[in-house]
Formats: C-alpha cells, structure tokens, sequence
C-alpha cells in the first residue's frame, strides 16, 4: 500500500476560518480519499484553508467523507468525494455558499446519533501528529494517572467503572488489572489484542488508524497501573495502515517522553513494541497470541494459567482488547461516576460497532451498552434490498438474532440469552434474500480454515460440520444430517480446547434455533427458500 | 510432600499437590482412556480423550493437564463422556486414511485399541480420505501422514526428552502436518539424532521403523523424563 | 415355525469375510441347521429373493453394481449387517479414495480404461451405511469365526446383535 501522508503541514487557524478534513481511513482510502486530499492542498496550497487527513469518520461506505468547518456555519460533511468535487465544493464555500451536491443531513442519524467516547478523537485529529493528538487531551490522563494517582487506585477506579472486556468476553476489566498488579514477579507485560479476525468487523482498525496514541495512552496507564514496563501491541497482519500508524505513533510518543524511559519525569518506564500477525485469526485467542508475541507458532494452550498468572515468558501478563485500552484514558480523566453513567447497569460505557451487510450506510457506530439493536438499524438508515432478517453480531463466533427480537438491549447478557455473544463488534445485517443455512455454512468453513490443528474435537469436527453443511447446501443432505450437524456442534461447543473451538459451532446452533425450517426446506423440498443455495445434487441415500 | 484429596467416581482420593487429575484417577483405579498424553511429557491437552467432568466446571476439562485440587468432585465416565470420546476417535478415524488391515500397528495400535474400547464398530462420519502422504527417505525409519492423529507426541518427545527438536507442526487446521525440521525429507535431517523415541512415541501407524514393520518396542517415558531430570 | 431366511452377500470385498464365515467349519452345520439361506456367493441362486430376515454384507460399495444391489438388499431384508471392515469402513476397497479415480484407472489400465462389461467404479469406495441404512455392524478383517457365530446366534434368537466390547475391532 502506497503510503498517505496526512501530516498537517498549513497552519490550523487560517484567515478564512475554513478547515477541511479528509479521512484517511482505510475504506476511504480504498475509495479514492488520498487523490481529494491532494487535490484539495495542490489547489489551495497558500491559500488560508487547513486542510488536513484524519482517521475515520463513521459512515465507511459512503467514503471518501470530508468534513468541512468553518466559523459561523454549521459542520458538515460531504459523502463519495471526488478530487473535483471536493475543489468544487470547497470553491463554493469560499464564496460563502454551502453546496447541497454530496451533503449529508445536518441530522444524519449515522454520524448525529452517536455516543463517541472511544471514538471521540477519530475524525477529527490527524492520526499521524501528536500534537494534534495532544491538543485534543491526548496523554492528559496518562499524566494525571502517573502524577496523582497510585497503582491500588487506578485499579480500583477502573473496577468502579464497570469496564468489561471488549473482546467479546465481558470479562470485568478492573478485576483483570488488579490480578496483575497483585501477581508477584519481577516482569510483567501489557498486552494489546489488535487481532481483530471476526468477519465482518473493523472497529479496532478504525480507532488503531485513527486515533493511535488512544491506545498507546490506555497501555501506558496500564503498565504503571500493573507494574509492567513493557507492552506489545499484536496487530494483524492485515492491517499494514494500522501497524504502521501506530509504530510512527509510537516513535513520536517516545521522542516527546511519554513512552520508554522515565516518562514526564515521573520514573516510570514503558517501552511499547509492535507484533504484526501472520495471518491466522486463532491469534485473537489471547494464549495463541501470546505464543505469537514470543515467536511461537500461534496455538492456544490450555487455561489455567490464565495470563493474568502465567503468560508472556512466564510472567503475569495483562491483556486487554484494543477498544478497552480505548475507554482508559476518558475514565481516567472523566471518573468511574461518569462511565457508569453512560450505558446500563452491570453494562456500562459505550461500545463500538461495525455495521455492514445489507443497510443504507456500512461503517462504525459507537453507541452506549443496551441501546436496542432497532436503533442501531436506524442510525445505519435501516436494511437495505429488503425486509430485515437477521443481524450476525460476534462473527464467526456468534449467533444471529431475528427479526422478532430486534429490540434486545445490544448488551452482553441479553446477547447471551438469545444464543450468541456481543463478540468484538461486528454486526451483519441481512436481509431476506439471504439464505441462513448459507451463512452458517460460510461461517463453518471460515472456522474449519481457521482452526489451528491442535485440538480434535475443533480441527476434525469442523471438517465434518463443514460437509454436512455442503451436502444440506447442495440438497444431498437427508434429516439424520440435520440432527447429526447439531449432535456434532454440541459436541465441539463443550469439548474443544479454545475459545475458536468452543464458538465455532454458534452460527449454525443459533441459525438451527431461530431457522430450522430453512433447513428443513433444504433437506425434504430440497428447496433452498431465498434462493441462494446452487441445489445441484442428488439425493444419494435411498 | 504436601497431599490433598479429592473425591474421583465417588471415591476418595488422595493426591499429590500438583498431580494431575489423570494420575490421581489412575492410581486410585479409575482408568480414563488417553491418547495424547504420554507420561514424562508435558501434557498438551489436545486429543480431549481424557475429558472429565469437575462439580461446578462449566464443561469438561482434561484430566492429563488439569490439577487435582483439594475438595475437586471429578466423574470420570459420565454418558456425556463416553459419547464426546466416542465421538473423538470416531472424528479421527474419518479425518485420514485408518486400514488396520494394512498397516504395521494392526493389532498393536493405541487408536484402534481406543476404538475397541469404546465399542465403535463404525463411523458415523464420510470419511475424507485425504492423500496425505508417506515419507521413507530416513535410512531406519519412515512417516506414513495417512496415519497421523497429530497427537504431537513425537514433537514433544523430541523437542522435550531427545532435546533435538526435529519434529514440528506445519499448516494447520485440516492442513497440519507434521514436519521434519523445515520441511525436509526425514533422510536429510541435520538434527535428527536418529534416537527412534518419536518412532516409540507414536500411537499409531504413523511412525514406523522399516526393518521392524509389526509390533514396536515400547520405552518407559516415564524413566526418560527421570533421566532428563537428574541430568539438569 | 418357519425358520429365520438368512442371505450373505458379496460385493467389493476380498470374500476374506466368507472365508472365516466358512472357517467356521462343523459350527457352520449348527448354525445353518437354525435358519435357511437363501442367497450366496457360496449357494448358485441367481436372485436376490424377498423376504430375508437377516444378510450379511461383505465388501464395499464401490461400483454402480453394488449400488444397486445395496438397494436391492435394503429393499428385500428385515436386518442388514455389514460384515468385516471393507462394509464397515471401506478399508482396502477404499485405500483408492485419496488418489481419486481417474488416476487408480490410469494406474490400473494405462491408456486403455475398461468397457462396459465391467460395472463402472463410482467416484469412491464408500461403507454400506453411507448408502443404506444398517442394522448391526461386525467389524474385523476379517471378523473371527466366533465373532461371526456369536453374532448370528444372537440375531437367529431374534436378539439384538449385541457382542461383548472385546468381539468389537477393527483390523
């Protein structure tokens, strides 16, 4: 990938009181942002404009978005840009016009309706100045925490916030901390999970490109919260803007003494190193990434000991997903108080969505815990192609839920209780013109090409759950089928050994609960209802 | 030495601090079936074969990797247990090329005999039959992939007791494989001693020695890994 | 009392399966003195007749004959057993399914495959139940004599086949 440089360069006040900001995330880039920036600062070179690149907006698909400010007006943004057409409508707001061409809403639901508070900055710094990162409140909270704070009380703040893992697991992130801090041991480890593997979601992308040094802050206050001095940061490989945003983010951060040695004078050290994944999404699984972080190949091993007691070359190792580094640094600045007060009880805090599939507008929602999944449709502008069927929340670990519980509360016990998890983030939508038992099958394969090997139950069953999917796909499939496809998930879901295993079998266990007689259709009227599955073969049982 | 107990099939047992449910079981009476797992090597809790149900553990844990603690209720042959075991070699048997008729552990094999043990007289599942490959290139020795479970032992048993690491996994999920060094001929290792204990190690057809093709001699890992010990 | 019918069948098998059947040797009269069989390769009945109680499948199904002899015999029988390994798991019939097809006939017949006087092989040798439904299973190759003889003697009683776990193996 050609290498952006959205480094601000023209002063950020300027005489026309015009500021312009491109994003420069990676859907926006792929869609063409690179070109409206530089065509943007080749026309208004000396101008007094600012133009600059910042990360992520929120509504992904309809990229490349500007955004333009200007005193006195109201802000607006401006979807699908081309190099022209963001000249032509920044010509026309220099002449004191607000063109209608392009224009989102004032009250765009997708962009209005949200509550950023992991997000807050994205969009709106350039991803690749510190300072700008600083002038919007970057690494204010790490200074307080290491200058005002202890240890014992960091931890107990973030206990109070009701933070929970946001990796899916829910796990109370205050609790977390406190093991490590308790744990004995020379070292320690601070650990970021930007392994974001599930299909379908990319909310970690988006703050790791758009606001890195939220992240690098959140580590930071960690690592003096915990008692580390080093902390890795494991993205995948299929991140390179990522990766490489965050390892500038890291040299600049360093460079202004607040990463490696003795920062802001306070003694405290913490040196953050960067570990690019090869490909393998049973990496997200903390142990196997942790074997990955060493330069082991990425497996899982068994649990206990957990991280918390034995993880990085035997030390207590802390590791946190990167949206929940995201939350420190607002809890920090802002008190437990506050982030209980955003969300739900027992679900407190924001969470950060993906949102593709079939609605108006594909892109990243942050909303607070237990807003019902209706709203999140409709701040994405609803399903697109047709009536809404399904939303897959937790990717190839998680479930669906119907069209008749469209208004659970998104948080994760009401998840839970429908058979699939909150996961990461991402969320499918689908309409009816999806077939159900194709998007299991999708699923299971994705799983059977993901799983490490090392356990039977997850290596050989998805195989096997594979081609019973196949077969029900194909109409080759009798009823025994159905019944031994759920015998067999049943049987990975309790016996496998990580969490890939375990989870592998949700997508067709939800689909068989909600849609059954989808796959009833398949295997007696060898009929597939939405039409999607080929239905070629033969019955090949008498 | 420390000891606690715990109570294993309504028994009770007394064990070592440490110990694994798995010896703790064995010694009180309660033999559970393992494939995995081979005693002085580190347990990798990888076949699942050995799953027992702990009171108050949300799923099955295995019994090779987990520790006996005190006041633990483990059940060790529960319905549930028999069928996921059940299911287990029967996934295996269908995952490669299995013939016992054909091959030099008939009769000798740990799989088959788990198989029997179990009262499998058949697969529930398509077999998947794939072409995975035979390598005879070592001088003694020879690798039949169409055989391999991927129990690893012959990975952990070089790189833990021989200390000479030949052995490796490539690929994964249904495309792992077990490797020599980088993927090379076995007849072109720079760092197989030739020791034969993977051979040895291997409960299957999988790793044969060529001029030995019937019955395998068996070593006691056991006094391997007191050897290993002592020598640190 | 009409005497339980009894077939045996042969399709892609070595007739290992048979020949312990037969190795059965003086016991083969007491069992065949409890029933009356009906179909065999070791009996000259062209047909396979309706109404048998009990067959005992050797072999593989391996080829479009097979196939439709396996419906035949699900058809026609109240309880199928798959006799030995090659019926159970497909064993050596199926040691062809990795190379595929094509290349076990070019391996066999070079440049010139077989006519039709020779049924034609199907994509894979597959075990009976992967084509019809199975009653009782006896695995081995072959299975034992005694095996064979206490799985018979259950099923002529009318019992279920069941043999103790250490008569139950492959190989």
């Amino acid at each position: 990938m050609k290498t952006p440089e959205p480094k601000n360069e023209k002063p950020t006040v300027c005489g026309g009181g015009l500021k312009i900001s491109v994003c420069l995330g990676s859907p926006c880039l792929a869609s063409g942002a690179e070109g409206v920036l530089r065509a943007l600062r080749e026309a208004w070179g000396e101008k007094p404009i600012a133009v600059i690149g910042t990360g992520c907006m929120g509504p992904c698909s309809r990229g490349p978005m500007i955004r333009i400010e200007r005193d006195g007006y109201p802000t607006a943004y401006y979807e699908r840009m081309t190099p022209q057409a963001a000249c032509t409508t920044v010509a026309a707001y220099l002449a004191g016009a607000a063109p209608e061409q392009g224009r989102l809403a004032p009250d765009f639901p997708f962009i209005a309706l949200q509550t950023r508070v992991v997000l807050e900055q994205c969009g709106r710094i350039d991803p690749c100045d510190l300072n700008s990162a600083r002038a919007a409140g970057g690494y204010r909270a790490l200074a307080h925490a290491i200058g005002k704070m202890t240890p014992e009380q960091i931890c107990c703040e973030i206990g109070a916030s009701g933070l929970r893992g946001r990796g899916g697991g829910g796990y109370p992130t205050g609790t977390k901390w406190e093991l490590v801090r308790a744990a004995s041991g020379r070292r320690k480890y601070v650990v970021a999970n930007g392994d974001e593997g599930d299909p379908g979601a990319f909310m970690d992308r988006t703050l790791m490109e758009s606001d890195p040094h939220r992240l690098l802050e959140g580590m930071a206050i960690a690592g003096y919260a915990v008692g580390a001095r080093d902390g890795f940061i494991f993205v995948r490989g299929e991140y390179p803007l990522a990766a490489q945003r965050l390892g500038a983010a890291i040299v600049d951060a360093g460079k202004a003494g607040l990463l490696g040695r003795n920062i802001l004078g306070s003694g405290f050290s913490f040196r953050i190193r960067l570990r690019i994944g090869a490909g393998a999404f049973v990496c997200g699984e903390e142990t196997a990434l942790m074997a990955s972080v060493m330069g082991r190949r990425g497996q899982p091993v068994i649990r206990p000991p957990y991280p918390a007691q034995r993880g990085l070359w035997g030390s207590s190792t802390l590791i946190n997903n990167v949206e929940t580094f995201g939350c420190i640094a607002p809890i920090i600045r802002n008190g437990a108080a506050w982030f209980r007060s955003v969300g739900t009880p027992g679900n407190s805090g924001t969470k950060v969505f993906s949102i593709s599939g079939d609605v108006a507008t594909e892109g990243v929602l942050e909303v607070p815990l237990g807003t019902p999944l209706r709203e999140l449709l409709a701040m994405a502008g609803g399903v697109s192609g047709g009536s809404f069927k399904a939303a897959q929340t937790g990717g190839a670990s998680g479930g669906c839920i119907p069209a008749s519980h469209m208004d659970v509360p998104v948080d994760y016990e009401s998840l839970k209780g429908l058979g699939t998890i909150m996961g990461s983030g991402g969320l499918i939508v689908m309409n009816d013109q999806r077939c159900m038992t194709d998007v299991a099958r999708f699923f299971m394969h994705f799983c059977q090409d993901e799983s490490c090997g090392k356990c039977a139950p997850c290596r050989t069953g998805t195989q096997q759950a594979a081609r019973l999917l196949d077969r029900i796909a194909a109409g080759e499939a009798t009823s025994d089928d159905i019944s031994q496809l759920e015998q067999l998930c049943r049987f990975m879901r309790e016996t496998s050994l990580c969490g890939l295993g375990m989870a592998a079998p949700t997508p067709v266990l939800s689909t068989l609960r909600w849609f059954r007689e989808e796959y009833e259709n398949h295997v007696r009227d060898r009929r597939c209802p939405a039409g999607v599955c080929a239905m070629e073969g033969t019955p090949c049982r008498d | 030495m420390p000891r606690l107990t715990l109570t294993i099939n309504n028994r009770s047992v007394s064990a070592r601090r440490g110990e694994s449910i798995l010896s703790a079981a064995r010694r009180s009476g309660s033999d559970i079936p393992t494939l995995c797992n081979l005693g002085g090597l580190i347990p990798a809790g990888a076949c699942r074969v050995c799953l027992v149900e702990v009171a108050g553990y949300p799923r099955p844990v295995p019994a090779c990797a987990t520790r006996a603690e005190q006041g633990m209720v483990v059940t060790t042959d529960t319905e549930r247990l028999t069928a996921a075991r059940r299911m287990i070699v029967e996934l295996l048997l269908a995952e490669r090329n299995h013939s016992c008729a054909v091959c030099v552990m008939n009769q000798h094999c740990q799989l088959q005999d788990l198989a029997a043990r179990l009262g499998i007289d058949h697969v529930r599942f398509a077999f998947i039959s794939p072409l995975a490959g035979v390598d005879i290139s070592h001088e003694r020795f020879g690798i039949d992939h169409n055989r391999c479970i991927l129990c690893r032992r012959c990975v952990r048993v070089c790189d833990e007791i021989e200390g000479a690491h030949t052995w490796d996994v490539d690929g994964r999920g249904a495309a792992s494989r077990i490797i020599c060094d980088l993927a090379q001929p076995w007849g072109t290792s720079a760092t197989c001693t030739g020791c034969g204990k993977c051979v040895q190690a291997c409960p299957t057809g999988a790793l044969f020695e060529k001029d030995a093709p019937t019955k395998k001699a068996t070593i006691d890992m056991e006094r391997l890994s007191e050897w290993r010990r002592s020598r640190k | 009392m009409t005497r339980p019918r009894l077939a045996t069948v042969w399709l892609s098998g070595c007739s290992g399966c048979h020949m312990s059947l037969l190795n059965l040797h003086g016991d083969l009269l007491g069992v065949l003195e409890q029933c009356d069989l009906v179909y065999s390769p070791l009996a000259d009945i062209k047909e396979y007749p309706h109404g048998v109680d009990i067959v005992l499948v050797e072999g593989a199904v391996a080829n479009e004959d097979n196939r439709e002899m396996a419906g035949i015999i699900r058809r026609r029988s109240a309880c199928v057993v798959s006799l030995g390994d090659c019926a159970v798991n497909g064993n050596v019939s199926a040691l062809r399914n990795p190379s595929g097809l094509a290349a076990t006939l070019g391996r066999v017949y070079g440049e010139a495959p077989p006519g039709h006087d020779v049924a034609q092989l199907l994509p894979r040798a597959v075990p009976l139940h992967q084509v019809i439904g199975v009653d009782a299973f006896l695995p081995g190759c072959p299975p034992a004599p005694e095996r064979i003889r206490r799985l018979l003697t259950c099923l002529l009683q009318g019992q279920p086949a069941g043999l103790p776990p250490e008569m139950i193996s492959f190989g």
